[in-house]
């Protein structure tokens, strides 16, 4: 029996393969799409969720080990219609280009934020690293996680 | 000076033809007859406003107007689409091209006709129409339009053309709506309409002060005698509202909060799960496979192999694994043994190719074009350089790997994809399937990048037999293994050149010997041929360029920016080398070749406009600090290239140490565009290019070995991450030539300019890319 806590709802399943990686019992089990797959080997960033509140790549991690954890996916980020400040900023920056890596940039940027709500660019590019995107919206991103901090404080 | 030996007409669209822009009054041949009728269901609501456009008028049942407009189109259209089939090329005909539904509510829909695959067409377009409709972009809601020619049109994406194809189209469409509206009011209010005009989403009248939303306005405009409609005048651009402005992406909200917008994200009640594996080397059969003991493991609904039908661009041969799930399909394919029969897959071997390129001389087999007195020039030149230049295969590597959602039932298919030309896909499913085109519906997605990969829709192909085959809905997803070993490459190539300078420093000769591939000995392979009019062969006296081809049958296809995206790394290069052997100023030598401001091509609006280009390499020079003294180590280059009716001049600003280890710390990017209709996403666009150039020119290279590919997944095959990329300001010069498209022409710049400012900091030539190839190495 797989037991996770998915966006704050409650899982239990016995039909998953204990060796399913995690962004697939999300895709294809939970109808969960906004996590993407883009290489499954961990070197894209697409498939970034948060397993207790750390980031983590869906693709290299197996329902076994997600069992009994929370997971947060990019469905879960907003309290209700209440977006994220990342969400935000990124709607108001205009970020995406295709948009496919977007769910993953943002869950590693929102998992930046809460361990380091204050982050210097070095930090930010430290922490970005791992999220490849394609159409190349890297300086926007920066901008939308600066923005989102900035935002954040005056919210504060 | 003898003239030009321009060659024989090839089977593909000549350059200057491509770039025509189709809508242009002085181009378009008057309307043809058969075509008008063929578009015409409803004469009576149906009226022709000039002799190019024609208004269609309805009421929407619930109450609303819909009003449609069909715009002539000339089919010897896009680059992208002609090097994927060159015979496209169709007379003239009519097509609908526009649709505005405005609803009692006053809200309006804007039907999106072209695949949105990052390019901001969903966004960018719809702003045209709603320009000129004076709509206000808050009450206006983007949709994709469906999938069929006969009511929509060619729906593609690809060479950059989307937008300048659609620009008139579009605004003549807003206005057209716009002045029924108006007509509409005035008939209420019995006033003259010429009395009227609008604001957003309401028609006035000022001399009553008498006011009417659009909303309230809809059942009448749908009762209009269109015969009566004077033909609408466009709005002067200084009373723009919307075009001009920065408009955030329709779908952002859906995309941050992670909707299922994308060809992956389908799903549909009782879904399977398929792979595709074919041969590694293209066109290995299936000799053996032990389907057997893949159909018994867990999940696995039916393993079974396909012969297909032996084009890359449809179906080759391979196993198609179906099963409950995409991990039961993954666990399974590592259970796959195939033996291939390899008798007739390809063989290739760039890197046998490269040793036989290097052993050629400055004349090529077959001469394209030849003007002036090229070698005596050269045996007579106080000074000449010579250079040896190469480029490697890449992978479009779009983030969403090939894929596609399908069902066949009852002799008929649907399928859900993430395609740059869904209405392509028809003709071939219905081939592939052997079932009539009027069986085959297909919606378009959105797509997680395209570059040009998605142009071709074989996955679509095997989606849609594979579905056939088990008569099952099912969802084809390749993996990004899959995505790279059977894309269709950015081809390589090789050019051999040769440059002469006069005693002044002033460039008279120039020699290019082209070795590129052909999959028939004849013509080059898609993306790997160059134009005779290519820069700057229409600027330098004595020229000569010929072409070698070698054999080739791996696929090759349009990558980004297709042609340029090499050709501007080794001409711009070259050009550098020139100006430094001459001991010239980079932009003073540009510019003396570039003289003074003419379109290059006479009766060719779309061609290179060396007033532009001056223009743009001024504004590069200026805005990124020319001439300027840098750091030790620092250096500064400058390249310019004309591309898709785009003119772009980029300077790079790099760093090298000791270890020569590169940093690209700026880039500043000059374009001439026309008018920027929506300078958040070109600005965008121009980032983007910029990013992909970097990261292309850097760090990525295929090895084509024994027909293989390889690298095949993102470990090895190593785009840019953001901690190496640079600074990047975007200029735009503000022109009122006809607008065209952005996200290809920024990118072909971008490597040479690298290189140029490398060998500024080191002294260094780059003539081979990647970088990590020439033993430069990237900050981590
Ligand atoms: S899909 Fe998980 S890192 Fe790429
Ligand atoms: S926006 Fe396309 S991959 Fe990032």
């Amino acid at each position: 029996m797989l037991r996770l806590l998915v966006n704050g709802n409650r899982i239990e399943r016995d039909d998953i393969d204990p060796d399913t990686p995690l962004l697939w019992v999300l895709r294809d089990s939970l109808n969960l799409v906004g996590t993407k797959y883009g290489c499954g080997i961990g070197a894209c960033g697409a498939c970034t969720v948060h397993l207790d509140g750390r980031p983590v790549r869906s693709c290299s991690i197996t329902a076994k080990q997600a069992d009994g954890r929370a997971v947060t996916t990019i469905e879960g980020l907003a309290e209700g219609s209440d977006l994220h400040p990342l969400q935000r900023a990124w709607i108001d920056l205009d970020v995406a280009q295709c948009g496919y890596c977007q769910a993953g940039q943002i869950m590693s940027a929102a998992a930046l934020l809460a361990k380091n709500p204050r982050p210097s660019d070095a930090d930010i590019a430290k922490a970005m690293a791992g999220n490849l995107c394609r159409c190349g919206t890297y300086l926007r991103i920066q901008q939308a996680i600066r923005k989102a901090t900035s935002d954040k404080r005056e919210d504060a | 000076m003898s003239t030009p030996t321009n060659r024989a007409k090839r089977a593909s669209v000549p350059e200057s033809a491509l770039l025509l822009d189709p809508y242009l009054d002085s181009i378009i041949e008057p309307a043809d007859h058969r075509a008008i009728e063929d578009h015409t269901p409803q004469p009576d609501r149906f009226a022709q406003l000039d002799r190019r456009g024609f208004l269609r008028a309805s009421a929407l049942a619930g109450g609303g107007l819909m009003v449609t407009y069909w715009m002539p189109v000339r089919e010897a259209r896009a680059n992208a689409e002609s090097d994927v089939n060159p015979s496209a090329a169709r007379e003239n005909s009519f097509e609908p091209n526009a649709y505005v539904r405005i609803t009692p509510d006053g809200y309006i829909s804007l039907f999106a006709t072209a695949p949105e695959i990052g390019q901001g067409v969903k966004t960018s377009l719809p702003m045209i129409l709603a320009e000129e409709l004076d709509a206000d972009w808050n009450r206006v809601r983007v949709e994709q339009a469906p999938i069929d020619p006969q009511v929509y049109g060619r729906q593609s994406a690809g060479g950059s053309r989307t937008l300048a194809s659609s620009w008139t189209a579009l605004r003549k469409a807003g206005a057209s709506a716009r002045a029924l509206l108006i007509e509409a009011a005035a008939q209420r209010w019995q006033v003259p309409s010429s009395e009227c005009t609008t604001e957003p989403c309401v028609v006035v009248h000022p001399p009553t002060g008498l006011r009417l939303d659009y909303g309230a306005l809809t059942d009448a405009a749908a009762r209009i005698d269109l015969a009566k409609l004077a033909e609408p005048t466009l709005k002067d651009p200084k009373d723009f509202r919307i075009l001009g402005t920065r408009v955030t992406g329709v779908d952002n909200r859906a995309l941050v909060t992670g909707q299922p917008l994308f060809g992956i994200d389908q799903t549909l009640p009782g879904l399977l799960h398929a792979a595709y594996v074919k041969c590694p080397a293209r066109g290995g059969r299936v000799a053996k496979a032990n389907l057997d003991e893949v159909r018994a493991l867990p999940g696995v609904r039916n393993a079974f192999s396909l012969t297909g039908t032996g084009m890359p661009t449809e179906v080759m041969p391979g196993v198609a694994i179906v099963a409950d799930s995409t991990w039961a399909v993954l666990r399974a394919r590592e259970a796959l043994r195939i033996e291939w029969d390899e008798s007739s897959a390809a063989k290739d071997s760039f890197s046998k190719a490269s040793e036989q390129a290097r052993g050629l001389g400055p004349r090529g087999a077959e001469t394209l074009r030849e003007t002036g007195e090229v070698d005596a020039t050269f045996e007579g030149a106080p000074k000449t350089v010579e250079g040896f230049y190469s480029y490697p295969f890449v992978a479009h590597a779009p983030l969403e790997p090939q894929n596609c959602t399908a069902w066949f039932k009852q002799g008929a298919i649907e399928l859900w994809a993430p395609t740059q030309t869904p209405d392509r896909a028809l003709p071939v499913i219905a081939k592939v399937l052997d079932i009539p085109q009027d069986r085959v519906t297909v919606h378009q997605t959105r797509a997680g990048g395209g570059f040009g990969r998605r142009l071709i829709n074989d996955p679509m192909c095997e989606a849609a037999l594979i579905s056939q085959r088990v008569g099952a809905p099912i969802k084809l997803l390749w993996t990004r293994e899959d995505d790279t070993a059977h894309d269709f490459y950015r081809v390589g190539g090789f050019h051999r050149l040769r440059g002469a300078l006069n005693a002044e420093g002033k460039l008279v000769a120039w020699q290019d010997h082209f070795i590129s591939f052909s999959h028939d000995g004849k013509s080059p392979v898609s993306g790997g041929n160059i134009s005779e009019t290519e820069f700057p062969a229409l600027l330098v006296e004595n020229f000569h360029l010929s072409q070698s081809l070698l054999p080739l049958a791996t696929p090759c296809g349009p990558w980004r920016a297709p042609r340029s995206n090499a050709i501007a790394f080794v001409v711009q290069c070259f050009m550098d080398e020139l100006a430094c052997e001459a001991g010239r100023d980079q932009v003073e030598f540009w510019l003396e070749l570039l003289g003074e401001p003419r379109w290059l091509e006479s009766g060719n609006p779309y061609a290179l406009h060396t007033g532009r280009a001056a223009a743009v390499i001024r504004l590069a020079a200026e805005k990124s600090g020319w001439g300027e003294k840098l750091a030790p180590r620092h250096g500064r280059g400058l390249a310019f290239h004309f591309s898709h009716a785009g003119h772009f001049a980029e300077v790079a600003e790099v760093h090298v140490d000791e270890s020569k280890r590169i940093s690209v710390t700026r880039v500043t990017v000059a374009g001439d565009i026309g008018p920027v209709i929506n300078p958040s996403g070109a600005e965008n666009q121009c980032e983007g290019a910029v990013i992909d150039g970097l990261s292309t020119m850097l760090g990525l290279a295929l090895e084509l070995e024994d027909g293989r590919i390889s690298p095949l997944n993102f470990d090895r095959y190593r785009l840019l991450r953001m901690p190496q990329t640079p600074r990047v300001d975007v200029h735009f010069v503000k022109s009122d030539f006809a607008p065209s498209g952005v996200g290809e022409p920024a990118l072909p710049p971008l490597a040479p300019a690298v290189c140029n400012a490398i060998f500024a900091a080191t002294g260094e030539r780059v003539r081979s890319l990647p970088l990590v190839g020439a033993g430069f190495r990237t900050r981590a």
